[in-house]
């Protein structure tokens, strides 16, 4: 049953996304993400839509992998419909009623944005995860947070991501535990997976606390063992792989800013399907 | 010779809630540059007590303990005594930082301030070095335990240490993990002159030794050449170590009153020796 959490989601490949700047990725994550939001009408949503489509085939990721993260938010998007459904603006047209529920054009069109921006957001970020290596992805938000350094975080935002690294470490280790202790236990007579949920929440228990003794243990060890390797707290480290922007990065951000202004001007200039 | 680690009437104790503990009293030890040691003890002997004095992981409670002459009690000395004695300990998966062996191994020159290029050097001549080069863009969880092990190893030698410490490094490993990390170990005490100093308690680790000692309780209680240390096996097994198979037996040869020599240790002097002695009775 555990064995069945992958470690990262990252998919090897060769494609265009892979090779770029993994903090120029970030970014353009989280300019997508707002994109997702600020489209207010159908050819602009249209638009992200098209955008987001280009980037899940240049990521070179099978589509059944996006499908994959997609399918565990499925009660999510259902859910976010049938709320917005409700509450649709009372000035459109009224497509059904009873007794005191009403529902309006208005409401429905905002329901399938909504779903739209969830499948939007979902697949977005399933492309970062996807397309970059975990410690990439903390190298590189420990990066972008570097001017925080004026503000006189420096110090935290390094703990922050050595803390990331760690844990993305030592996710397998643990896992490998559980594995162990669960199987101890189970060896010992310990009913692990019969019962009422409370039944299996009090079977966990000898699962937990040898875990968590372990881990204590294996971090004073690893603190140990991190101090051998002269670690003061990251003052003076240099990093083996330095970052480079290329071409690549550019191209991605012109790209980018150039729909971003198409769905701005889409959404002052079209007035179709407004919500 | 000259020496790099000098202990001088050194005394630890550890405090627990109702009593204090002593491990090490007035102990002396000095270990010579570019020498091959073995310490051998039990559990509880206080080696590995003795290991994190070493590079100043712990201070000793009284007494001193230099490296290159430079005192671990004194904080200033921490950075460079620590760039001096590495030390490598039992549990592979504890010591690992990253999980990518090159990034892992990248870590400890990361923490000296190299240039990049000087870091990816340092890493690729480490990984070769213990023979891990070509899984360097591996993820660590998914190597053995003696390639774990290895990939430890290499991520003390690319700090290039003078000396590297193995607290118990091979207590963990299969026979096969063994012998890889015991042959790398060889091979740089060889090659780069780094001074090895091996805690364990696997008799078999002792026969490349330039130096073995025994622990026991704190104290020295053996100390010379693996020929020497082994020729007296009571002395060995009042120390609560089991002495190799192969002096066990010459042994107890020369109890019966065989002419042999006990202090072999390794298994190809021992079929040397037995050869010699049947035939000498054939004759």
């Amino acid at each position: 049953m555990i064995k069945d959490i992958t470690f990262g989601q990252y998919f090897k490949a060769n494609s265009y996304i892979h090779k770029l700047d993994p903090r120029a990725k970030i970014l353009l994550l989280i300019l997508l993400i707002a994109l997702s939001f600020i489209a207010t009408n159908f050819v602009s949503l249209a638009c992200v839509v098209f955008f987001v489509l280009l980037l899940m085939f240049f990521s070179g990721i099978p589509v059944r992998m996006y499908l994959k993260n997609l399918k565990v938010v499925i009660p999510i998007i259902i859910f976010t419909a049938i709320l917005n459904v409700f509450y649709g603006d009372p000035d459109t047209l009224l497509l059904f009623s009873y007794w005191k529920i009403n529902i309006y054009l208005g409401g429905v069109l905002r329901a399938v944005f909504m779903a739209v921006r969830v499948i939007l957001l979902i697949v977005i970020s399933s492309a970062l995860t996807y397309t970059t290596t975990p410690n990439d992805l903390t190298d590189s938000i420990e990066r972008l947070l570097k001017p925080l350094k004026f503000l006189g975080l420096g110090q935290a935002v390094h703990t922050m991501s050595m803390m990331m690294t760690i844990a993305l470490r030592f996710i397998p280790t643990l896992i490998e535990e559980t594995n162990k202790i669960m199987n101890a236990q189970k060896a010992r007579g310990a009913d692990i997976e019969s019962g009422g949920l409370v039944k299996k929440v009090k079977a966990l228990l000898p699962i937990i606390i040898p875990l968590l003794i372990s881990a204590v243990r294996r971090a004073y060890e690893l603190a140990e063992a991190m101090e051998c390797r002269c670690y003061n707290g990251g003052k003076g480290r240099v990093r083996m792989k330095q970052l480079h922007i290329s071409w690549r990065d550019v191209l991605a951000f012109v790209i980018t800013s150039i729909f971003f202004s198409g769905v701005i001007l889409s959404n002052i200039f079209i007035q179709f399907g407004v919500i | 010779m000259d020496e790099i680690i000098k202990l001088n009437n050194v005394s630890f104790d550890y405090e627990s809630d109702d009593a204090s503990f002593k491990v090490l009293e007035n102990f002396n030890l000095v270990f010579e540059r570019g020498t091959f040691n073995v310490i051998l003890g039990h559990n509880g002997s206080g080696k590995s007590t003795l290991a994190k004095l070493l590079n100043g992981l712990i201070k000793p409670a009284s007494g001193s303990v230099s490296v290159n002459g430079l005192l671990t009690s004194d904080e200033k000395n921490d950075f460079q005594i620590k760039k001096t004695v590495g030390i490598v300990f039992q549990n592979p998966d504890n010591q690992l930082v990253s999980s990518i062996v090159e990034e892992d191994v990248a870590f400890g020159p990361e923490n000296l301030g190299f240039s990049p290029e000087e870091i990816r050097t340092r890493v690729d001549s480490a990984l070769k070095a213990v023979n891990m080069y070509e899984h360097r863009e591996h993820p660590t969880h998914k190597l053995s335990g003696g390639q774990k092990q290895r990939v430890a190893i290499a991520g003390i030698i690319a700090m290039e240490p003078e000396c590297i410490v193995l607290d118990e490094t091979t207590a963990m490993l299969d026979p096969i993990g063994r012998k890889e990390v015991i042959d790398t170990i060889k091979c740089l005490n060889k090659e780069k002159n780094i001074t090895v100093i091996l805690i364990t308690h696997f008799m078999e680790e002792a026969e490349f030794a330039d130096r073995v000692l025994v622990m026991s309780d704190g104290e020295i209680t053996a100390d010379g050449t693996p020929t020497d240390v082994f020729s007296d096996v009571e002395k060995i097994r009042a120390a609560g170590l089991d002495v190799p198979q192969t002096t066990d037996l010459l042994d107890c040869l020369k109890k019966q009153g065989y002419n042999v020599s006990s202090s072999v240790i390794s298994s190809q002097l021992c079929v040397d020796e037995l050869d010699k002695l049947i035939k000498s009775k054939r004759k």
